[in-house]
């Protein structure tokens, strides 16, 4: 207890990467709580990488981490960009009423 | 030791309650200041543990731009009035019990998976690079980045670029009604279209529009 672990590290990993799962289902509000939430999962990801590199003694965790950053900055500038283009186009991102493919 | 295991239950602590604020705030722009809140703590994990130059490039990136780009769309779109109404969803029907079973679900599975986890004891032995104390974080990360990952590396920059390009893509309308210099028009301009000889007769004088 007193001493951290690498299974403290996975476990707040794993708390915070539940609570991006629960956002996206519990999410009523617009798209960009979503994709926020995706965010979210990403960083625990992240962290259970860099935490077994770092118990482990092996750096390639961290390079796996840099790939991660790089793919999450690239989802989040494109989310981002079909999100403004939706709004330009119907006036709203609101989960709700997005439903044009009556899912 | 203590003082790092009371900076990381610290750190674990507001970065908990700060990813529960991001999905549960009424707000979203409050959504946004805890998603940074969020990332600057684990970047300070990172750094506490030892990994210095994700740390920092965690800054950079989602607190430098990815953060302040979801804050420049909530702004743009004008969402930030449109309140949370999840805790009491408009049309009758919550998704409410079925995310949350969802997520305790992944949860328990995570906790199980953690907990029953051992280290493989010829695991430490099989490490092709062993973490060198006398070179710094950012020396190793780049000693393997650019050697055994570089094409992965250049792949990444790929994927950049496209997402660039794509986002520009998207986004770009093209507006009417606006003035603007064309080169091309300039310079392919004619002596006949600006100029044109007129006779004038002997007092008549030029009539202009004619």
């Amino acid at each position: 207890m007193i001493d951290v672990e690498l299974g403290h590290y996975l476990t707040l990993g794993a708390i915070i990467f539940t609570i991006g799962v629960i956002g996206i289902f519990l999410n009523r509000k617009n798209v960009i709580v979503i994709l926020m939430c995706i965010e979210l999962i990403l960083l625990a990801v992240n962290i259970n990488l860099v935490s077994f590199s770092i118990f482990l003694n092996d750096i390639n965790g961290q390079i796996f981490t840099l790939f991660i950053l790089t793919v999450a900055a690239a989802e989040a500038a494109i989310g981002l960009a079909i999100i403004v283009v939706y709004y330009r186009n119907t006036g709203t991102i609101h989960v709700e009423e997005i439903d044009s493919l009556k899912g | 030791m203590l003082a790092h295991t009371i900076f990381f239950y610290t750190f674990s602590l507001i970065a908990i309650i700060s990813s529960i604020m991001v999905i549960a705030s009424k707000n979203t722009v409050h959504s946004v200041f805890f998603l940074i809140l969020d990332f600057i703590t684990i970047s300070c994990l990172f750094i506490m543990i030892g990994a210095e130059f994700l740390g920092m490039i965690m800054l950079i990136v989602y607190v430098g731009a990815v953060a302040v780009l979801f804050l420049f769309v909530v702004m743009m779109l004008n969402v930030a009035q449109q309140k949370n109404q999840w805790f009491g969803a408009t049309s009758g029907y919550s998704h409410m019990p079925i995310g949350l079973i969802i997520g305790i679900v992944i949860f328990i599975e995570l906790i199980i998976v953690i907990s029953g986890w051992k280290h493989k004891p010829d695991l430490l032995s099989i490490n092709s690079i062993d973490l060198d104390t006398n070179v710094t974080n950012t020396h190793l990360i780049g000693s393997v980045l650019y050697t055994d990952y570089i094409h992965l590396f250049q792949l990444s920059g790929m994927i950049l670029l496209v997402a660039m390009v794509g986002a520009i893509v998207l986004t770009f309308t093209k507006r009417m009604g606006i003035k603007k210099q064309s080169y091309i028009k300039q310079i392919s301009r004619e002596r006949d279209e600006g100029v044109s000889l007129v006779d004038v007769k002997s007092k008549q004088g030029v009539k202009i529009d004619d």
